[in-house]
């Protein structure tokens, strides 16, 4: 759990996961911008690399990597659900509107 | 170290026998938080799923973000992450009861939060006055015809999806800037909070979208002055952290918009 010594000692992580924020948001606007990959996975790598900063923000700048395994666990597989059961609304219906050619 | 201090504060008051250690191992504020962030983040992703599926079933969707506006948003993003590291320094500080660098660092983190906030209406009123406009509300005669007025006619989707998710965001960077002028000055928030209202008032155009937009300001000041006059308090190490958890959530959900909104949509000349 929380320790205070232990995050002090330990600062200097946190301007890793900084410049790594950093420095994944530059390869997300480069790739982006040059259009390396087809639209469809383009949006795969985007979100990928979207999660990976996402998971650095909460384990690291939020500390749930140091909160107990209960409440890590908890937080992580309940909202996690929660998009999956939102991507099973969602998604099959805008792509039967797709291929209807509903306008 | 909470559960511990819980127990020693239990043997200090004779209820040791009453006491019974927290199921998260964390003070009920953080675990409160914690759920409140769990069901903003629900709000977040379904009205990014709705981007999405907006997104998919629009042939062609349209891509008007040029690099002066994905410049920007990158302006932004750095902004917003470089405000996540000054909020832990700040969450440091407090821990190790040093009231001086709490209050600088949770400064420099509202400075990069407004920071945000006024790159994000300057780019707003640019779209606005080139045409980018909701369904029902008026054109700016001088955007009648363009790139982006075309797409609000032809693609309502497309405003609707932006605006309404970027918005939400804004407010949510606006609410934070303004907790965290809370919790760093206290009282003396108030008139400065007050100050910036009624200069934005006044300095805005009229015909410019924050003209209106910023009375947010005067609802949060209205909130900030009843939490502290109705329960005054000094703010402990356990607040600067709370807070600090509602900042990262805000940061956390930008790193999902900027990809989404932004870098799906740019146009590359």
């Amino acid at each position: 759990m929380h320790d205070v010594a232990t995050h002090d000692d330990s600062k200097g992580q946190y301007f890793w996961v900084w410049g790594g924020l950093l420095a994944l948001t530059a390869v997300e606007v480069v790739l982006a911008y040059r259009q390396v990959f087809q639209p469809l996975r383009m949006l795969q790598i985007l979100l990928v690399l979207s999660v990976i900063k996402s998971a650095l923000i909460i384990a690291y700048f939020m500390h749930l990597k140091f909160e107990r395994a209960l409440m890590r666990w908890l937080l992580v597989i309940s909202v996690s659900a929660c998009f999956v059961i939102m991507y099973f609304f969602f998604f099959p219906d805008a792509d039967r509107i797709l291929r209807l050619g509903v306008k | 170290m909470a559960d511990a201090t819980l127990e020693h504060a239990a043997v200090q008051h004779d209820a040791s026998g009453a006491y019974e250690a927290p199921l998260f191992g964390a003070y009920s504020k953080k675990v409160g938080m914690w759920l409140f962030l769990a069901s903003d983040s629900l709000t977040f992703g379904a009205l990014l799923f709705a981007f999405s599926y907006n997104r998919i079933y629009t042939v062609p969707w349209p891509t008007p973000f040029h690099a002066e506006s994905i410049g920007n948003a990158t302006i932004m993003t750095a902004c917003l992450l470089s405000s996540s590291l000054t909020m832990v320094l700040g969450v440091f500080a407090a821990q190790r009861g040093d009231r001086a660098w709490t209050r600088n660092w949770l400064l420099a983190t509202m400075a990069f939060g407004t920071a945000f906030i006024v790159l994000h209406a300057m780019e707003w009123s640019k779209l606005i006055a080139q045409g980018l406009t909701l369904p029902g509300f008026p054109q700016p005669a001088s955007a009648a015809t363009g790139e982006l007025a075309d797409i609000s006619k032809n693609v309502p989707q497309f405003p609707q999806a932006f605006f309404g998710l970027t918005a939400m965001h804004m407010l949510h960077v606006t609410i934070g800037v303004i907790y965290l002028g809370v919790v760093a000055l206290r009282k003396w928030f108030l008139p400065i909070l007050g100050a910036i209202w009624i200069a934005g008032y006044f300095l805005i155009p009229a015909d410019n979208v924050f003209h209106y937009g910023i009375h947010a300001l005067l609802l949060g000041l209205i909130v900030a002055s009843v939490i502290l006059f109705l329960k005054p308090k000094d703010y402990d190490s356990h607040d600067v952290e709370v807070s600090g958890l509602y900042w990262h959530f805000v940061d956390l959900v930008w790193m999902f918009i900027f990809p989404l909104v932004y870098l799906m949509s740019t146009k590359v000349i």
